[in-house]
């Protein structure tokens, strides 16, 4: 059977940590880093990687465009 | 399971951000709503392959500088004037795709007799309102769209509406006039409405392909520094608030 894999990618330098991703991804993947970036925000990361299914969601209403979403068709053993 | 590094490769690539988008950082504060609609206007472009026929009219406000992040022709007008001068661009270059990005102080406020007159001139043209309910720019003052009740920097108890007036609802005027072919109010709040919101961007700009017009699309949208929310929370307040006066909704496609 084939599962669908996703994972994200966070500029993290340009992200300003304001959270929109946080709520819009439907399997609670990303949270926002303890650490901050170099202006002092606390960046978005994925926090629960296993769970991502590539939606795009959180890209989409990212207000600086600092996601890039990736997808496979993983086969599940 | 695979491993992360066997997901992020390029053939695996589902979204990322739009070669119109320039690379500059936005000067937006975190989580606003201007960084969103640039997006879905720069994408639309690139879907339409229009980057070199579009020109776009920044206006004054949060977006004055709009021209550094989406990479296309800009003119910068003065405040409240994007209209008029998307008039003149229009009427000089008329195969090209003319847009105008306004606040609601821009539009609705020192700009009302712009708008009003460029859309009942009926000029084939879009108009991207971003409508905040407030002067993001200058320190969060009360706007003509500011709600009733309202806290702002110059209306620190609320909005009063006998000192006050009402709020404008401009977009409902604009969907009077016969000059205007398509009237949405949209928002970005989440996955769907974005996706939403795209679709009408991407109509409008269709129309002026069609030469159909003025094609208007409001996006209620939040200033959460001005509101002095979270940006979360800024989304919550705005459905709560905005929505039951702002309706989301088409209000003219013809
Ligand atoms: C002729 C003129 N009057 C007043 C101003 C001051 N001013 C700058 S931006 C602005 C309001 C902007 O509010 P809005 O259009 O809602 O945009 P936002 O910043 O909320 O995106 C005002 C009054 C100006 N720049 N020029
Ligand atoms: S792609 Fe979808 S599932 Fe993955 S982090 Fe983004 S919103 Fe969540
Ligand atoms: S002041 Fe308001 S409108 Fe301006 S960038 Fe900040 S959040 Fe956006």
């Amino acid at each position: 059977m084939a599962k669908v894999k996703g994972a994200i990618k966070v500029d993290v330098e340009k992200c300003k940590g304001c959270g929109l991703c946080v709520v819009a991804c439907p399997s609670k993947v990303i949270d926002l880093a303890r650490e901050v970036n170099g202006k002092g925000y606390n960046y978005a990361y994925m926090a629960n990687p296993d769970a991502c299914i590539g939606c795009a969601n959180c890209a989409i209403v990212c207000p600086d465009s600092v996601i890039e979403v990736y997808k496979v068709k993983a086969e599940m053993a | 399971m695979s491993d992360i590094k066997d997901i992020i490769k390029d053939e695996n690539l589902v979204y990322k951000k739009t070669k119109v988008l320039t690379d500059n950082v936005m000067h937006y504060c975190p989580g606003c709503s201007h960084g969103v609609v640039h997006k879905l206007v720069a994408e639309v472009i690139e879907e339409m392959g229009i980057q070199e026929k579009t020109i776009g009219i920044s206006p004054v406000g949060c977006s004055v500088l709009a021209y550094n992040y989406l990479d296309i022709d800009w003119q910068e007008a003065a405040h409240g004037r994007a209209p008029a001068l998307a008039t003149a661009v229009n009427r000089l270059h008329p195969e090209k795709y003319v847009f105008t990005y306004q606040g609601d102080g821009d539009l609705a406020s020192i700009g009302t007799a712009e708008i009003m007159h460029a859309c009942n001139r009926g000029e084939n043209i879009v108009v991207i309102f971003i409508n905040n309910a407030i002067y993001g720019m200058t320190g969060g003052q009360m706007a003509p769209t500011t709600l009733e009740g309202m806290k702002t920097a110059t209306s620190p108890y609320g909005r009063d509406i006998k000192l006050n007036g009402h709020p404008l609802i401009i977009t409902e005027l604009i969907a009077q006039l016969p000059g205007t072919s398509y009237v949405t109010r949209q928002a970005v709040h989440t996955p769907a409405a974005v996706r939403k919101c795209k679709k009408a961007i991407r109509k409008a700009f269709e129309n002026i392909g069609q030469k159909k017009g003025t094609s208007f699309v409001e996006v209620v949208s939040t200033c959460n520094s001005g509101w002095k929310l979270s940006p979360v929370k800024s989304n919550e307040w705005m459905v709560e608030n905005m929505f039951p006066v702002y309706k989301p909704g088409d209000l003219k496609d013809e």
